[in-house]
């Protein structure tokens, strides 16, 4: 979404969501102590979560970004590459390098038990919380009044300062929704796992950016489907050939995709503004 | 005294120190080269050994030597490095080192057996843990009191398919030198051993996300125990997912697995897994004793391979008496043949050089602690 509209890979969007999965981790264990339930625990830290995520993502694009909108396309793309590294090192030194165990905040469901090996309570709720997500944005996206300064914004930001829309308003409220989808995913996949460290959020913004590269960039039920072909391409290379080279195909697929539809799956090939 | 005889006079000490020649004591002391990393960024590993010996030699040398004749040491910093090694080596043959306790790291030993087994010397080595270093038949002269690296994935192997009786073994890893080479051995032994068959054997990436797709191939296999060479990080994930995934079998993990790291990553999940590890060797009274020894002089813990190093010498020490001198066949035959009390417990050197009755043992976690599996 970020890439849609300023034409940026934003390196840091992964480390947001491992600073989303740091902050449930110490609300969670704060709340713990004064001895609320589990659903209460889940909501609260995902709530706070995204919160404080949404002002790294503000001050974030206002420190790095902002002050490079004009500046060559490469230039914001090292400021990215450099905020991402800060924010894990800051990380790293202010919490611990090692793993850290994350509680699971997603409570088992009792009536999933004769299934519970297929699929358990913390995917039902993944999936769940993802698509009602992904309505949401669509909704946020189509048919409010910030949605539509975001679209004018992403066809030609000239012509959208034109015509009156306040284009950084617009791109801070980009990255603070972006940020706090990022928070709860790194909630939901943090209790989903059990453990994170400082370094889970690198690998898991590759994976995002190959997810909405695959699906076309900028079109969320594109993203999604991205991150759906991704997902099965790995645990059906796992499956049947051998985990040993599933970032082999995911990436392998990628590769194919950008050379026979560059624009992605659903995305709209987009002739460049010249 | 006039000044040129002064500086002669010194100078000829000096080369008195310098060459094999005997002091003019009457009895010539006996030369031991301890050889290991004791600079650069491996000493840790190279240290403790050192001050072991050093301590031991102390203490035989107030008791009125090695077979009436004063131990001498010749410390040899080789900091982990073959061409190092190698150069060191020469200088021991050259000083007239009768044996060698050393050296630390595999590759450096490697570099410098050559150089003793040319010499005729014994070297015992108490930290470097490659197979081949034994297993080629290459060094007759090499010994150690470590036990090899192949030796925990047989082990592992043979507990599952002996004790657990499993009869289908999911082997993974996690593609790395150690992880591999553990699920390697443990793979090749079971093999061998054929009561079980390994039904799976895949690698998996560290700091992937989910490794749920292994997991499902492990119920497909219907495998009835796994075993896993890595870290603790992938171990606890694989755990949980297999409990998630109601895939409850026993996993059986390397010495990475076993530590408090793995204990609170796991949580409620590490219980019942089950990991080798170094045997415990705190319980042999000679360990007791040189630890408390340690703890009075330095006033901390000893480091890596201070047991290793003490059992070392003190297998050494026995087979010099035993042979009555360091001729290299009677101290040979010695080491192989004559099981001696160590820092380690009881040992003996096998053919190969490795010594029998060191090595790992299977600990399960029980209570939220690793307990040795009886």
């Amino acid at each position: 979404m970020v890439y849609g509209i300023i034409r940026l890979i934003n390196f840091a969007h992964g480390e947001i969501y491992m600073l989303g999965a740091f902050i449930a981790l110490i609300v969670a264990g704060a709340l713990t102590i004064y001895g609320f339930s589990g659903w209460a625990i889940l909501l609260l830290a995902a709530l706070l979560a995204a919160v404080y995520a949404a002002a790294y993502g503000y001050t974030l694009e206002r420190i790095a970004y902002r002050p490079l909108r004009d500046a060559p396309r490469l230039s914001p793309l090292i400021s990215a590459i450099g905020m991402s590294l800060f924010l894990q090192n800051y990380v790293m030194l202010a919490q611990t390098p090692d793993f850290l165990p994350f509680p699971a905040l997603i409570p088992e469901f009792g009536f999933l038990e004769p299934v519970a090996h297929i699929i358990g309570a913390a995917e039902v709720v993944i999936l769940v919380t993802s698509a009602v997500l992904m309505v949401g944005l669509t909704v946020l996206i189509r048919s409010t009044r910030i949605g539509k300064a975001m679209r004018a914004t992403q066809q030609d930001m000239t012509m959208a300062r034109l015509v009156g829309i306040d284009v950084d308003r617009v791109i801070s409220f980009t990255f603070i929704v972006g940020s706090v989808l990022a928070a709860i995913g790194g909630v939901l996949v943090g209790s989903y796992l059990g453990q994170i460290n400082f370094a889970i959020g690198f690998m898991a913004g590759i994976k995002a950016f190959t997810a909405a590269v695959l699906g076309g960039i900028g079109s969320i039920p594109g993203a999604v489907l991205g991150g759906l072909v991704l997902g099965l391409t790995e645990a059906l290379a796992a499956g049947y050939v051998s985990s040993a080279y599933e970032d082999v195909f995911a990436f392998g697929l990628l590769v194919l995709i950008l050379i026979l539809r560059p624009a992605g799956i659903l995305g709209r090939a987009e002739r460049e503004k010249v | 005294m006039t000044d040129p005889v002064k500086r002669w006079s010194l100078l000829l000490l000096t080369v008195a120190v310098l060459l094999p020649v005997p002091a003019p004591a009457e009895k010539p002391p006996i030369v031991i080269g301890v050889a290991g990393a004791h600079s650069d960024n491996l000493a840790p590993y190279g240290i403790p050994t050192k001050e072991a010996v050093e301590m031991l030699a102390a203490d035989l040398n107030a008791k009125g030597g090695l077979l009436g004749r004063p131990v001498k040491l010749l410390i040899l910093d080789d900091q982990c490095k073959p061409e190092i090694a190698a150069n060191v080596a020469t200088a021991a043959v050259s000083q007239g080192a009768q044996a060698v306790i050393g050296h630390i790291c595999s590759g450096a030993t490697k570099a410098a057996l050559g150089i003793y087994r040319e010499a005729k010397i014994i070297v015992i080595s108490p930290a470097a843990t490659n197979p081949p270093l034994t297993m080629s038949g290459e060094y007759p002269n090499f010994f150690r009191t470590i036990a090899p690296d192949d030796k925990q994935g047989q082990l592992a192997a043979a507990f599952a398919a002996g004790k657990l009786g499993a009869r289908k073994v999911a082997v993974l890893h996690d593609k790395g030198d150690y992880g591999k080479g553990f699920a390697d051995s443990a793979k090749a032994a079971l093999e061998k051993d054929g009561k079980a068959a390994v039904v799976l054997y895949d690698g998996i990436t560290p700091g992937a996300m989910d490794y749920s797709a292994v997991i499902q191939k492990v119920r497909k296999e219907g495998a009835d125990a796994v075993i896993y060479g890595g870290y603790h990080p992938e171990a606890s994930k694989l755990v949980a997912l297999m409990k998630k995934k109601r895939v409850d079998i026993p996993f059986i993990g390397p010495d990475g697995v076993m530590g408090s790291g793995f204990l609170s990553i796991a949580g409620a999940n590490a219980e019942g897994v089950y990991a080798t590890g170094p045997m415990d060797v705190a319980r042999y009274p000679l360990n007791q004793q040189l630890r408390a020894a340690y703890q009075k002089k330095y006033g901390r813990e000893p480091g890596m391979f201070f047991d290793q190093g003490a059992a070392a010498w003190q297998a050494l020490v026995a087979a010099i008496q035993k042979a009555g001198g360091t001729g290299y066949a009677a101290l040979e035959k010695a080491l192989r043949n004559n099981p001696v009390e160590t820092s380690v417990g009881r040992i003996k050197f096998d053919a190969r050089g490795d010594a029998e009755g060191v090595g790992f043992a299977v600990y399960q976690v029980r209570a939220g602690k690793f307990t040795e599996v009886k």
